[in-house]
């Protein structure tokens, strides 16, 4: 595919950024997220990494996983919110695909 | 009656992958409806059966309280933390999955299925250690009354989580009348009838019926039939 197609291709999905600070976790979550052809998952193992993501990348909607505290993810809410105020920011529960889908179709939708 | 909400069993998320079938009364997995993502603090409550042999191999938790309640059959469970374990009915088993733990869930036997409610609940606290804990709960203690087997305190009966919320089971003669008193007046109340045929506060329901509801500190429940229920009580707001 040419490159103009794949940037196409990416910029049509929904960019997830999954923030958490257990690998496996954080691995599944990110699989899971890929395993739906209009969303693309983007880890972040960190705090520092998670702000880096979303300055380089355009988030449609940010997963607050789990190690991220509640003073941690209001901070992160704050980013977003002066990057970009579209931005969704939702806390993330269950650390597995149980609830993973409907918590981003909620969001997604507005919920 | 303000803020009820009434689930037939028939309305449930129905997915059928060969080795598991499962009753969803909440939106789960692949499954979504945003008037049935949760009540209150209760998040999941599946009705699951597994065929004989078969189970939930090794995957990821974190941040939720899981709860297993086995009905019919015998499952097996084993963690990363170490726990090996068997669940028969009549036991409750509880896992706070907090940062992080890794688990799988099989049919203990070979043949015959398992059946068991696996129920999530948010948690009160982020992050906590990661702990799973049983218990055996004797079947003559909810003949006509409420049995707890579940609260947010260490100290009382049944198994404790993070969350204040509290689960009884009761097993009652048709015609039977009792009355659940609440542990908190804010707390909602989600019953759903296991076997049988019950009114509630006026509403009737039968088995795998389950009704949501935030009731005055008192609530009626008549057996219109032999019957066993399950009262989950739990925080519209934690």
């Amino acid at each position: 595919m040419p490159i103009a197609g794949v940037m196409l291709q990416l910029m049509s999905k929904v960019n997830i950024l999954a923030i958490a600070n257990h690998p496996e976790i954080l691995e599944t979550i990110v699989r899971l997220i890929n395993q739906q052809d209009a969303w693309n998952g983007i880890p972040a193992g960190s705090i520092a990494e998670a702000e880096e993501a979303l300055r380089l990348n355009s988030i449609d909607l940010v997963l607050l996983g789990v190690g991220v505290d509640e003073e941690t993810g209001e901070r992160i809410v704050s980013l977003c919110q002066s990057i970009d105020p579209r931005i969704a920011c939702l806390r993330h529960f269950g650390g597995g695909s149980g609830l993973l889908y409907s918590e981003i179709r909620h969001a997604l939708a507005g919920g | 009656m303000k803020n009820s909400v009434l689930h037939p069993a028939a309305s449930r998320f129905h997915a059928d992958h060969g080795w598991l079938k499962s009753a969803q009364t909440f939106s789960f997995h692949g499954n979504y409806d945003p008037q049935r993502i949760q009540f209150g603090a209760l998040r999941v409550l599946n009705d699951d059966t597994v065929n004989g042999g078969k189970g939930f191999g090794r995957h990821p938790h974190d941040n939720m309280e899981i709860i297993s309640i086995p009905l019919e059959g015998t499952l097996e469970h084993q963690d990363s933390m170490g726990n090996v374990a068997v669940i028969n009915p009549g036991e409750i088993q509880v896992m706070s999955a907090g940062t992080g733990i890794y688990h799988t869930e099989f049919n203990k036997d070979a043949d015959e299925p398992v059946t068991f409610l696996q129920i999530w609940l948010y948690p009160n606290k982020l992050n906590v250690a990661p702990r799973y804990d049983q218990m055996e709960y004797a079947s003559g203690d909810r003949h006509n009354r409420f049995q707890q087997i579940l609260s947010p305190d260490p100290d009382d009966e049944g198994v404790w989580i993070h969350q204040n919320a509290w689960f009884h089971l009761a097993d009652l003669d048709e015609g039977f009348e009792a009355e659940y008193h609440l542990k908190n007046n804010d707390n909602g109340v989600y019953v759903f009838v296991i076997e049988g045929s019950i009114e509630v506060n006026g509403q009737v329901l039968a088995a795998r019926d389950g009704y949501g509801f935030w009731p005055e500190p008192a609530v009626a429940v008549k057996a219109l039939a032999e019957s066993a229920l399950l009262v989950i009580e739990v925080p519209e707001k934690w």
